[in-house]
């Protein structure tokens, strides 16, 4: 929809004009921002032609730069031995926006935006992506991307920071996942997401995100024993309440979907 | 800026934050649709440099150097996309409003992406079909078909405006361009209950661009209904067009007209108001009971409110025998309370009208609506005009369901425009259809039913509560019709209804596909189910041995009723029930889910409605001879996704010997045919045309007889007179000379009319059902088999039955399954977006097998039946009833959503 208190839109080409006046904000592809009525906002800061290569990949990591689209990111083909990238599909699938949207969506600005329901959130937290921040004098910071979502359309991006990408290492591209997802429809908005990954050491992480405010993590060395998992999941407290699930249903239904994923990463039955 | 748009390039300004959507309409690309302006539902899809994308939400600063394609840069009518002629051949689409989006989402499509449609039209919601016509057009499948001469009616004929839709040139109701166009929008009322104490619009009236700001002090003091029936006293009077009393939040305060929707939109910020709170009540147990705030207690008896003293707008109490004593003794007995939820119609078009005077200074309202003539009539009503000096029209409307039998946007375009002089436009929202548009009346129901040791019942008591919400647009209709079919369907001995319409300060409840009979429905089928398993009997068996005959009378409460409602001679629900059990019995549906946690069910219901509504419904029409041999027929229904034009064309087709091609047809517009109450009650296809039946044949004779007089004339040849004369395509032949239709006019004008009252009514008989699997750890339900039968009479359009069938179930599981409009106890609506209200997608629908019943009705035109709302009643229950077979529990509140069923299952 037109945003109509907007007053200029301002599309930078070089770091030193990404600036941010009061009633400005970072514009990545815009499909959330001109979706919603947006009160105060008075211009738009047009991150997306700053030339950032939208996908890196070296030997040991995996740069997926902010205005990366999702489209871009569901085209990235496998590497040898990447045995995690079904779930940047399975992720991208997860949205409630469909491929057309992906056209336009970036990947920074659904983590962004930090909807639980953001399944770029699952996947970069699934993978222990690190988030690469731009602060607002010049410098850069990094966090994990578990750590960088911290409630509903929550971040620790400080005024004027903007996010400049999402590092992955190929160590975990490489590890087993293991992929759950449910909504009140089939194909509809998440009620929650539960994803498992194995490393090559053994260490075993367990993410939920959508039924949950924001990303939660349960880390063990090995895959754990169902007593083990059952624990940590009722340790969970808060589940997530929108008109998209009850957070008693969210958290029956993730419970059992993390142990499902358990027995399917090799946890005894 | 500089862009290309379907090869022609563009030079225009872009306006701060302005997406390429409405770039596109301003340079009169209509065919790009708004449904949600919020990226939901996809209708705006138009292709950049070649990739899809939602036009709202596409920002237009970017568009420099960029090629735009949309749907009418495809193809044209003279040379269509495959995509758009598989469209039209296939009938995917019914008001057509979604169609340009798929069409443009599907020419991305390969050949191998025809297996992936459920995934790949996520972004794309379709209201009206179901989806099925949808995936036929896109897999090139054909279902129309070409008619005979003279035999249009029993075939899939196609939509006359079917290529015109599909290439984005069919103008909707805001299609159009208008010169010196005003915007209103409207400042929304922030609480519940109140009375503006002041209100300064100082500030707004001074912004550059801002031409008038209209006030409760600018209200005309008539009060109204927004609701709109043949008769205007069906409705209480309770409504304002600005009222300095606010009853739910989102109610009109002031509306600004300005000369951008922007400026308008800015200048409703700078209105300050003050407001006096008024306790609220969201709840229609507390709201009628003592002591309860009340919301019209300043109106009279004048207003036609049953009781403002207890919020009631309407009650009813009636019994007939004994129902306690005959409960008391009954071999099994039921007893239950059923609810169902507030659901949002979701019309891909809103509401909209645009208004203007004419060259004689006569007012011309352009609205979105399905009764033009009723609304001119309270527009006359409310403005104390005389009924020729307004005009009300529609182009092809995008949807209706019932909610567009309200008269929502005509009443303050009416206003501003009187005012200005020049002319307005007023377009909802999204989320104003979701916040302030009527929605489907949530209802707390009930029942409690016996049965003797044979199965037979007893007894059947309702007891009905419904949250009319702050106004009782429909609040009376839609109570009286609730009790009324569902209740009758069953013959009893005993029956008691106790119903009563309540108001609350939530946002208006209003008139839905069914009437009030679904929530009813619902109630008593569960009830009836839970029955027949008491009772130990299959239940088509109880049924069989319970529903009405022909012959019996139809009773609610009073075995005496005078009333025009029969049996047409053409009862069908024995077969439908039949049609049912027996597809039932052969192999079919999808493959069960394997699994412990899948539990599988079946479960049927059945559901009747009268062919009309009640008290009067009229069509007058008319039919002319035009001198090339076409027919020019006059008739007021509006198209909106009814398929009503296509079966009037094959009507006047078949009666006057042609083909639906030389039919040109004229209609939903005050000045081409006299009267007609509008398309709702699905009055369309049996008063409107059987009135055009009868204008067919009178013109027929008229056309024979002039060709006699013609012939007569030139042959002074006695022995030839009187020779058989007919008519046929071109004209009329009496023996072998062809009198030209040129001929014929040429003596003056041939023109009949015909009318209808729309009495006596008849009955149509739906019986669903459906098998389905249920995960008893997540909730989820997954449909394997879903079963129609119809009685619908005489079949006159196969394919757009089908699709009314088809499109009436899937609304259902909608209603059954997903949707659900939740607020926050304080009269919020919190899902006021697409993305937060669960529409159905292609993803969600099942097919569903449609049967029609052999019937001929006496009353309908050629032996047809009407067949839109109907087919929705019966799926929520018999989807209930599958679910309780699976699961052995009963869920007994809408939607059956997982979460609510997984905590059923959990508590056992
Ligand atoms: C139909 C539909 C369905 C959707 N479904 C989902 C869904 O299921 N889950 C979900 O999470 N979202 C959903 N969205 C919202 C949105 O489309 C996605 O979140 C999308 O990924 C946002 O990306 P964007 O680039 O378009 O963000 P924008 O709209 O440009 O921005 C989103 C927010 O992030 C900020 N932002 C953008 N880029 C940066 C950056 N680099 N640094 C700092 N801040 C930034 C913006 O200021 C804004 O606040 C949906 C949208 C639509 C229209
Ligand atoms: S109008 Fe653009 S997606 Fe609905
Ligand atoms: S035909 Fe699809 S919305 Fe009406």
């Amino acid at each position: 929809m037109d945003l109509i208190t907007v007053q200029q839109i301002r599309v930078p080409a070089t770091r030193d004009e990404v600036t941010f006046a009061p009633g400005e904000r970072p514009l990545g592809g815009g499909t959330w921002l001109f979706s919603e009525p947006q009160e105060g906002l008075t211009g738009l800061v047009d991150l997306t032609a700053l030339g950032w290569e939208p996908l890196t990949v070296t030997d040991d990591l995996l740069t997926v730069a902010a205005t990366c689209t999702i489209a871009e990111l569901t085209r990235l083909p496998a590497h040898d031995g990447w045995a995690a990238h079904p779930l940047i599909a399975l992720c991208a699938d997860s949205l409630l926006a469909s491929w057309k949207i992906w056209n336009v969506a970036t990947v920074g600005g659904n983590v962004a935006l930090a909807l639980p329901a953001g399944a770029m959130t699952s996947l970069m937290s699934t993978l222990d992506a690190t988030a690469v921040i731009w602060t607002a004098d010049g410098g850069e910071r990094r966090m994990p991307v578990t750590e960088f979502v911290t409630d509903v359309r929550v971040t620790r991006l400080a005024p004027g920071e903007v996010l400049r990408a999402l590092e992955v290492r190929t160590a975990a591209l490489r590890s087993r996942t293991a992929f759950r997802r449910i909504a009140l429809s089939p194909l509809g908005r998440s009620g929650t997401l539960v994803t498992g990954r194995r490393g090559a050491d053994g260490e075993t992480v367990i993410t939920i995100t959508a039924g949950t405010p924001r990303p939660v993590q349960l880390r063990f060395d090995e895959v754990p024993s169902e007593r083990a998992l059952a624990d940590a999941m009722s340790r969970i407290e808060e589940w997530y309440d929108d008109p998209h699930g009850s957070p008693d249903w969210r958290r029956a239904v993730s419970t059992l979907f993390a142990e499902e994923i358990r027995q399917e990463l090799g946890g005894a039955a | 800026m500089r862009f290309e748009v379907n090869g022609t390039p563009l030079d225009v300004e872009v306006e701060p934050g302005q997406v390429l959507r409405t770039l596109l309409r301003e340079n009169e690309h209509y065919e790009v649709k708004k449904g949600c302006d919020a990226g939901d539902c996809g209708a705006c899809s138009v292709l950049v440099d070649g990739d899809a994308v939602h036009s709202c939400i596409y920002p237009a600063h970017r568009l420099e150097g960029r090629s735009v394609t949309t749907v009418a840069g495809l193809g044209s009518p003279d040379h269509p996309h495959p995509l758009q002629q598989a469209f039209v051949a296939a009938a995917g689409f019914q008001c057509g409003f979604c169609t340009a989006g798929m069409i443009v989402t599907a020419s991305t499509f390969s050949d191998a992406d025809r297996d992936d449609l459920p995934r790949l039209l996520k972004g794309n919601l379709c209201r009206c079909t179901g989806y099925r016509s949808i995936h036929d057009a896109i897999c090139g499948v054909t279902n129309t078909e070409t008619a005979p001469t003279g035999e249009a009616t029993g075939h899939s004929v196609r939509a006359p405006a079917g290529m015109r839709v599909a290439t984005g040139r069919e103008e909707y109701t805001l299609d159009h361009t208008t010169t010196g166009l005003l915007h209103l929008a409207v400042l929304g009322s922030p609480h519940p209950h109140a009375r503006i104490v002041s209100i300064d619009t100082s500030a707004a009236e001074a912004m550059p661009g801002v031409e008038l700001v209209l006030t409760h002090l600018d209200s005309p003091a008539t009060l109204f209904s927004t609701g709109r029936h043949e008769s205007r006293n069906d409705d209480p009077d309770d409504t304002l067009v600005l009222d300095p009393v606010l009853r739910f939040r989102g109610q009109r305060v002031a509306a600004v007209v300005a000369d951008s929707v922007r400026t308008a939109q800015l200048a409703t910020e700078r209105i300050v108001v003050e407001y006096e709170l008024l306790p609220a009540v969201f709840d229609p147990e507390q709201a009628r009971a003592q002591g309860a705030p009340l919301l019209h207690a300043d109106k009279g008896m004048e207003s036609r409110i049953a009781a403002p003293e207890r919020n009631t707008v309407a009650e009813m109490h009636g019994e007939t025998g004994d129902v306690e004593a005959a409960l008391a003794t009954s071999a099994a007995t039921v007893e239950g309370t059923w609810r169902t939820q507030r659901v949002s119609h979701a019309s891909l078009e809103t509401h909209a009208t645009r208004g203007w005077l004419d060259r004689d200074g006569r007012l011309v309202l352009r609205t979105s609506s399905q009764v033009p003539y009723l609304v001119r009539d309270e527009i006359c009503h409310v403005f104390a005009l005389h009924p020729d000096h307004v005009r009300v029209f529609t182009a092809r409307v995008g949807g209706g369901f019932g909610g567009k039998q309200e008269l929502l946007t005509e009443d303050i375009v009416t206003l501003a425009v009187l005012r200005l002089g020049r002319p307005v436009q007023y377009e909802f929202t999204r989320t104003d259809e979701f916040t302030i548009a009527p929605t489907r009346h949530p209802m707390r129901v009930t029942v409690r039913a016996g049965a003797d040791a044979e199965g037979r019942l007893t007894a059947l008591a309702v007891d009905q509560l419904m949250d009319t919400g702050a106004y009782g647009n429909h609040g009376i209709g839609v109570m009286y019709h609730s009790v009324h079919e569902s209740v009758s369907v069953y013959r009893a001995p005993n029956k008691r209804v106790d119903a009563q319409s309540v108001y609350t300060n939530n946002l208006p409840s209003g008139a839905f596909r069914g009437y009030g009979l679904g929530q009813v429905i619902f109630a008593i089928e569960s009830a009836m189910d839970e029955l027949a398993r008491r009772c130990g009997l299959d239940p088509f068996e109880f049924r069989r041995r319970n529903v009405i005959t022909p012959g019996e009378p139809m009773v609610v409460v009073d075995p005496g009723e005078v009333t025009d409602l029969g049996y047409g001679n053409s009862y069908g629900l024995d077969q439908c029930l039949d049609l049912v059990q027996d597809a039932l019995r052969t192999p079919g549906g999808l493959t069960p889910p394997s699994g412990p946690r899948w539990r599988l069910g079946t479960g049927v219901a059945l559901a009747m409605i009268a062919t009309m509504p009640p008290r009067g419904h009229f069509a007058d029409t008319t039919v002319e001879l035009l001198a090339d041999g076409d027919y020019s027929i006059g008739v007021g229904t509006a198209e909106f996704g009814n398929g009503t034009t296509t079966v009037h064309g094959q009507l006047v087709a078949s009666a006057l010997g042609t083909t639906p091609d030389r039919v040109r047809i004229r209609q939903s517009d005050t000045d081409v045919a006299r009267y007609d109450t509008g398309a709702f009650g699905s009055a369309g296809v049996v008063v409107a045309g059987k009135a055009l039946l009868a204008a067919s044949h009178k013109l027929a004779a008229a056309m024979r007889e002039r060709a006699l007089r013609l012939v007569d004339a030139e042959r002074h040849d006695e022995s030839l007179r009187d020779e058989a004369a007919g008519v046929v395509p071109g004209g009329v032949r009496v023996g072998d000379r062809l009198v030209t239709a040129a001929e014929l006019v040429a003596a003056g004008p041939l023109i009949a009319d015909g009318s209808h009252d729309g009495t006596p009514r008849s009955v149509a008989f739906n019986v669903h059902a459906f098998q389905v699997a249920v995960d008893e750890a997540t909730g989820e339900v997954q449909i394997l088999r879903s079963i129609q039968a119809a009685d619908a009479g005489t079949v006159l359009n196969p394919e757009q039955l089908r699709g009314q069938i088809e499109g009436g179930t899937a609304q259902a599981i909608g209603t059954a399954l997903y949707e659900e409009m939740m607020l926050d106890g304080e009269g919020r609506v919190i899902t006021d977006a697409f993305r937060n209200y669960r529409t159905p997608k292609f993803s969600d629908i099942p097919v569903t097998e449609v049967l029609f019943a052999d019937t001929f009705d006496e009353l309908g035109p050629l032996g047809a039946k009407s067949m839109s709302e109907a087919p929705y009643n019966p799926v929520a229950p018999a989807l209930a009833n599958a679910i309780r077979d699976a699961l052995g529990i009963r869920p007994q509140e809408l939607p059956m959503s997982r979460d609510r069923l997984w905590r059923m299952i959990a508590a056992g």
